[in-house]
């Protein structure tokens, strides 16, 4: 299985391995800086094994449950040697497929087609670009130890008045885009302050609390889409009038390729969030919160307006996150604009271990392994579901880097596990 | 304001009672009831219905006319919520002014809504009952999990294995009865997935709940679309377990057709149950169970391994949820649909909090859920003056409601989501 290596899905993980596989000379034991630095390594690698095991996994499953090779294991014992052919055919398509499907596509690379070569990585960046964003929603009210499950209706709540905004309103371009994104960001603020609100003042915990604004924001999406003045005039389906240009983020690389400016905006939201989280009073106070409560109370921090405030950003940030969608790829509002992205940030998140620029590599991850499976699903047949279990199961890895060393009989590092959420009382 | 109660030990100073609880219900009481009995109309005339088949006897229907049945039952859920007042202010339980106050303010609404209609009151119950089901059994999951300090957030992942596992071997066995007995399995080996990461590798309980959700989701989604719908006559046709009907109880007026009428998964249901009430509660097992969710370091000391009786617990509760699970296939619908258990879990969860970790609390948190979804369905059918979605949205208002009024700051089991690691 040596294949996965060269096959794996994004640069980020060829820089990762270089690393991994040259590992610089063990330094001694000595200053914090050098520890701290192993540790590093040892966590890198740790991560890049993790793919490695879930691609391996992944891959078991894809050819056990491969039509060809189970017809050529029907008769295994008179010809083994078809049932290994299968088994390379289906494996190496599949990852072919996903690979080519997330980065390059190298045939047409071979012809000079530059639209075409660069499409998927394009797809990928296009898909990445609100998982990005949603994920510094689920992480930023991680650090404070708030677990929020309710990027899903922060972003569904936020398509609502960012959305009419963006196709109600008559302004120039540019403020027009300014005004629609706003919009949905304070839209999303909102619905995640209720939920800070209710944990600071009442307790209520945040997981319920989130899990029914979600349904909430749902099926008010729903209701709004029926509305006149909200429904596109002339149609009985649930969907919005057309953005106009002033309100949409324009393509980058011109009409062939959908990768457009929302991309550029997630970069500095990730940017602007890690400034915040590490260079700011308001970020100290975060990161102190949730490190221990009780402590943070005990020297004099408010808490419960820190929960709050740590809501705010992160509901905003849901609220930029599904203006990539309307504003960006859809240019309409429908009852699927948010799709399972605000579920899909939590595993970004989880595997960005709540820090903005993890969590800016773990959406690129995401979003290249889901455009991909998008190709490897059309290409080879493999259905897309598959990706959910390479997620999965790459998180779940990364959580217990012990299981991940005692797989490949490592020793040393940090075996200290992924710890971010809270208890029930915490 | 006298502090001086019964003074426990450790603390000191007993803060005074708030009269902020019994406010807010007073507040709800008057505020909801009184809108009711403001839309209800008045020249109409509201209808229930309490007979579903063959009983001992029948209930007559009950018309009556809707504004002043709206505001009767806001009275009654106005006195109740004054009940609750000095109840409260004496540190005693407002469980039953509570219940009666929103089963008054229920039906306040119904009489407003079903104004001019007719309301099968029973049908409404049989239903809710029904979708109550896969509720209570996550809820039971929950509890079980949570009470041996172990979060359980993947409850939802271990419905959705039953759910799929009963319906696949329900087909290719050509046996419902063997699908019964796989979904609790397909949940338990989610179980052990689950108390691995949690009990031994010590991962946060809530990030491998999350994630093993979503492994499941994906699981059975790609072996959805490679098997069962390639061939769904073989991979996904399992036959459906039969009504049974319970001679001479089910002939109870409402209570017969709604309780005894079931298939066997809600059998199954009233004795998990009370299985997990009597276990959790009267048994040595049980007082393990806590001693380990509550204080491990104590229960440690007097020889409990506490890591394995999380870990059995914790698949315990797993195949509970799993055979949960098996009612979306082999008890509804019989095929298995991608993703079918649609937030179920979750609900269930909001339920085991709702209901204070306690299994009867759970209960009755689980059947209050089901009771809206089926008033949603039950409405649509006679036509209300809501619109379907902020009747869809109902429930999970009356739940942000409920957890942030009534409930407040709720306490788990004191140990619930911290791994245990024995100290040296």
């Amino acid at each position: 299985m040596s294949e996965e290596r060269s096959e794996n899905p994004t640069p980020i993980l060829d820089s990762r391995t270089r690393d991994t596989l040259h590992p610089p000379a063990e330094p001694p034991p000595g200053t914090s800086a050098e520890i701290r630095r192993s540790v590093l390594g040892m966590n890198l690698l740790v991560s890049f094994l993790s793919v490695v095991l879930a691609l391996v996994i992944g891959g078991v499953l894809i050819v056990i449950s491969s039509p060809e090779v189970l017809s050529a294991a029907f008769y295994f014992f008179d010809r083994p040697a078809d049932t290994f052919s299968a088994i390379w055919q289906t494996l190496s398509s599949a990852y072919s497929a996903l690979f080519q499907g997330a980065i390059v596509n190298l045939s047409a690379l071979s012809e000079g087609d530059l639209a075409r070569a660069f499409y998927p990585m394009s797809e990928s960046i296009t898909i990445a670009s609100p998982l990005i964003v949603a994920g510094l929603a689920v992480a930023i009210p991680f650090r404070a130890g708030l677990f929020n499950i309710g990027a899903q209706g922060q972003m569904t709540f936020a398509a609502i008045g960012g959305g009419y905004v963006g196709f109600a309103l008559a302004l120039p371009a540019g403020l027009h885009l300014a005004a629609s994104v706003i919009m949905a960001m304070v839209f999303g603020a909102v619905w995640a302050g209720i939920a800070g609100f209710l944990k600071a003042r009442t307790g209520a915990h945040e997981v319920i609390t989130t899990i029914m604004l979600n349904y909430i924001a749902l099926y008010l999406l729903s209701w709004v889409l029926n509305q006149d003045w909200f429904q596109r005039e002339g149609r009985n389906d649930p969907i919005s009038p057309i953005l106009p240009d002033t309100s949409v983020f324009p393509n980058l690389f011109g009409l062939s390729l959908r990768v457009h400016a929302g991309f550029l905006v997630a970069l500095v939201a990730v940017g602007v969030m890690w400034w915040i989280l590490n260079r700011t009073t308001l970020g100290f106070r975060i990161n102190t919160v949730g490190a221990n409560a009780s402590a943070a109370r005990t020297a004099g921090m408010n808490v419960g307006r820190t929960w709050i405030v740590a809501m705010l950003l992160g509901g905003a940030m849901a609220g930029l996150a599904v203006t990539m969608n309307v504003n960006g790829t859809d240019k309409v509002v429908t009852a699927g604009v948010v799709g399972a992205i605000g579920f899909d940030a939590i595993t970004v998140a989880l595997l960005g271990r709540a820090s903005p620029f993890g969590v800016l590599w773990a959406g690129l991850l995401f979003g290249a392994l889901r455009a991909g499976g998008l190709t490897m699903q059309a290409q080879t047949g493999t259905p897309i579901d598959i990706v959910l279990v390479l997620q999965a199961l790459i998180v779940l890895f990364i959580a217990a880097p012990a299981l991940v060393r005692a797989v490949f009989r490592i020793r040393g590092g940090s075996s200290e596990a992924m710890s971010l959420a809270k208890g029930w009382n915490g | 304001m006298s502090a001086a109660m019964t003074a426990v030990p450790e603390a000191p100073a007993i803060a005074p009672v708030s009269p902020r609880r019994p406010l807010a219900m007073v507040a709800i009481a008057v505020f909801l009831g009184g809108l009711f009995t403001w839309l209800a109309p008045a020249g109409q005339v509201t209808t229930f219905i309490f007979n579903l088949g063959q009983q001992f006897f029948e209930i007559p229907d009950w018309s009556v006319n809707s504004r002043t049945a709206a505001a009767a039952f806001a009275l009654i859920a106005v006195l109740a919520a004054l009940a609750a007042w000095p109840l409260h202010m004496r540190r005693r339980s407002v469980l039953w002014p509570s219940a009666i106050m929103g089963a008054a303010l229920i039906m306040s609404f119904l009489s407003w809504v079903a104004s001019d209609e007719s309301l099968p009151v029973t049908g409404l119950l049989q239903g809710s009952l029904l979708l109550a089901v896969p509720l209570v059994f996550g809820a039971m999951a929950g509890v079980l999990c949570e009470r041996s300090g172990v979060i359980n957030i993947n409850i939802e992942g271990q419905l959705l294995a039953g759910a799929f596992m009963g319906a696949v071997i329900g087909s290719l066995t050509v046996n419902v009865y063997l699908g019964l007995l796989a979904a609790p399995l397909a949940g338990a080996l989610i179980g052990v997935l689950l108390a691995t990461f949690a009990t031994r590798y010590f991962v946060d309980q809530v990030v491998v709940g999350v994630v093993l959700n979503v492994l499941v989701i994906g699981l059975t989604g790609f072996l959805y679309s490679r098997f069962l719908s390639e061939d769904p006559d073989r991979w996904n046709n399992p036959p459906r377990l039969p009504n049974i009907t319970i001679p001479v109880l089910s002939e109870i007026p409402v209570v017969g057709p709604v309780m005894f009428e079931q298939n066997l998964i809600v059998y199954l249901m009233y004795v998990t149950v009370i299985l997990v009430q009597l276990g959790l509660f009267s048994t040595r097992w049980g007082l393990r169970v806590r001693a380990v969710g509550e204080h491990p370091d104590a229960a440690a000391s007097v020889g409990i391994r506490v890591n394995s009786v999380r870990f059995r617990t914790v698949v315990l509760g797993a195949a509970v949820a799993g055979l949960g699970g098996a009612f979306f296939t082999l008890g509804s619908v019989g095929a298995f649909g991608r993703e079918m258990t649609a937030g179920n879990g979750f609900i269930a969860l909001a339920a085991v909090i709702f209901g204070r970790w306690t299994p009867l609390g759970s209960l009755g948190a689980a059947l209050l859920f089901g009771f809206a979804y089926n008033l949603q369905n039950v409405l649509s059918i006679i036509g209300s003056p809501i619109p379907s979605q902020f009747l869809l949205m109902a429930p999970y208002l009356v739940t942000l409601i409920a957890v942030v009024g009534l409930v407040g700051k709720v306490r788990a089991p004191a140990a619930d989501g911290i791994p245990f690691r024995k100290s040296a």
